[in-house]
């Protein structure tokens, strides 16, 4: 099954952020404004490619746009290699000894991160994600992880409006999530990112570390999200919070007649 | 006679009239209005302004109420007032509505923080073509591996009595962690 959407309702962030944690493999395919198009290609969850419709995307234009190939080299390999694919142009750059490996997806993670820096500008946009989409062809890709691209882009993320209703209330507070589905090694946090994740506990309110931070309500609600994105934290009750004071049905009851109520409920409604 | 109540809640148009629909025993009491939006009118012609309201009798002595709130963020303070009494709440899902996940996951936060009652998320609208699964809407809506999120064709009767059926499986075992909880801290 496909996943399709608006970015203007699903951003690139949380979309990125999906495919993150579910460990997605795929083609990721967005019209853009303008008539752009981006492709990007996942596997298990990690970037694999990048390009952008309106920007060179193959490698001999990408190691001369990042200053890797002079213009007489960029000329002369682009008589010569036209017929390769980035594959073949790679593997001939490589024995050539132009280039170690590491040199050329070093260069390709720049670019394919520079598309995704582009896309965070992109506030809609139709997107469809297709799991058994075959990979592009004869293109190098590389395994960049996730985690600092959605850090990055919840930076750029200015819809304040979402960022409010995504935490619409400042007296919850934030707990570690017990299995961090990131390796904190590989983040890089902001000092402010830091300054607040050191005040990470359930007896802190979101309100309490802004007030100690001296960060505006919308300051404090960007960086919780970035950090809620990357999967670090949660968000709970503050733990000196008094639960508020609603009566639940049969909570005056004692227990072995609770049972009996809802057993007798689940007993009709298996029978409608 | 005892009634009780489960609340169905959820983002405009995500189902939950037909999901009180499908089961009640008594025609829907539903106090819809014409829309006067534009873009509300464009996905339906009319919503629901303060409740439905649908039932289920369980015995002579017990009558079960399923409620059905309204979806849209204005008619906020019904919800507080829906959820007293409750035995738990039904967090409805149009799965084929990605641009609906967030206010779902707005509407949930504000139940959860009226009282701390079981709840399940019905994933509606599994049989069109371009429903989300339910694990990834698990991770749109941000919901821990805890939280069950149940396939729901909410014109199905079945599919909507194993919502049901969930949800107090899920009361009973809140009941079973709630005892145990009390037991430890009396041990201390």
């Amino acid at each position: 099954m496909a996943l399709k959407g608006n970015l203007r309702t699903f951003s690139i962030v949380q979309l990125l952020n999906l495919i993150h944690l579910a460990r997605k493999s795929g083609l990721l395919r967005i019209q853009g404004p303008k008539g752009q198009q981006a492709e990007l290609y996942f596997q298990q969850g990690k970037l694999a490619y990048a390009s952008l419709s309106h920007r060179p995307n193959n490698l001999l234009d990408i190691l001369y746009q990042a200053k890797r190939l002079s213009g007489t080299q960029y000329r002369a390999l682009k008589q010569r290699a036209a017929q390769y694919s980035d594959r073949e142009l790679g593997l001939m750059l490589v024995n050539a000894g132009y280039f170690t490996p590491i040199e050329i997806l070093n260069t390709l993670k720049a670019a394919y991160r520079d598309v995704v820096r582009t896309l965070f500008t992109w506030r809609e946009g139709e997107f469809i994600f297709d799991s058994h989409a075959p990979p592009p062809k004869g293109k190098i890709f590389v395994r960049m992880g996730l985690e600092n691209l959605i850090i990055e882009g919840s930076r750029h993320l200015r819809e304040w409006e979402r960022l409010e209703e995504e935490i619409p209330s400042l007296k919850v507070a934030m707990k570690f999530v017990d299995q961090p589905r990131t390796n904190l090694q590989n983040l890089n946090l902001s000092p402010e990112e830091w300054r607040v994740l050191s005040y990470v506990n359930p007896h802190n309110s979101l309100e309490k570390i802004a007030r100690a931070l001296k960060l505006s309500d919308m300051e404090i609600r960007r960086i919780v999200y970035g950090l809620l994105q990357a999967g670090l934290v949660e968000l709970v009750r503050p733990e000196n919070e008094p639960l508020p004071e609603i009566k639940l049905a049969f909570s005056d009851r004692p227990k072995e007649e609770r049972l009996s109520l809802l057993n007798k409920i689940i007993d009709r409604i298996r029978r409608l | 006679m005892q009634t009780v109540k489960i609340v169905v809640t959820g983002p405009f148009n995500a189902g939950k009239t037909q999901f009180i629909r499908t089961v009640s025993e008594i025609d829907v009491v539903s106090t819809e209005r014409k829309l006067t939006a534009d873009t509300e009118r464009q996905v339906k012609e009319s919503t629901t302004v303060a409740m439905d309201f649908g039932r289920i009798t369980i015995d002579e002595n017990l009558v079960l109420y399923l409620f059905g709130t309204p979806g849209q963020r204005r008619f906020d303070f019904m919800w507080e007032i829906l959820s007293e009494g409750m035995l738990g709440f039904i967090v409805m899902v149009d799965s084929t509505r990605p641009e609906t996940f967030h206010e779902a996951r707005s509407i949930l936060e504000a139940f959860k923080s009226f009282a701390p009652t079981p709840y399940v998320v019905a994933a509606n609208k599994q049989d069109l073509e371009d429903a989300w699964d339910v694990e990834d809407l698990r991770i749109a809506l941000r919901l821990g591996p805890n939280v069950k999120v149940v396939p729901c064709i909410a014109t199905d009767k079945e599919s909507v009595k194993r919502v049901l059926l969930e949800l107090l499986y899920s009361i009973i075992e809140y009941l079973d962690e709630m005892e145990s909880t009390e037991q430890q801290q009396s041990r201390r």
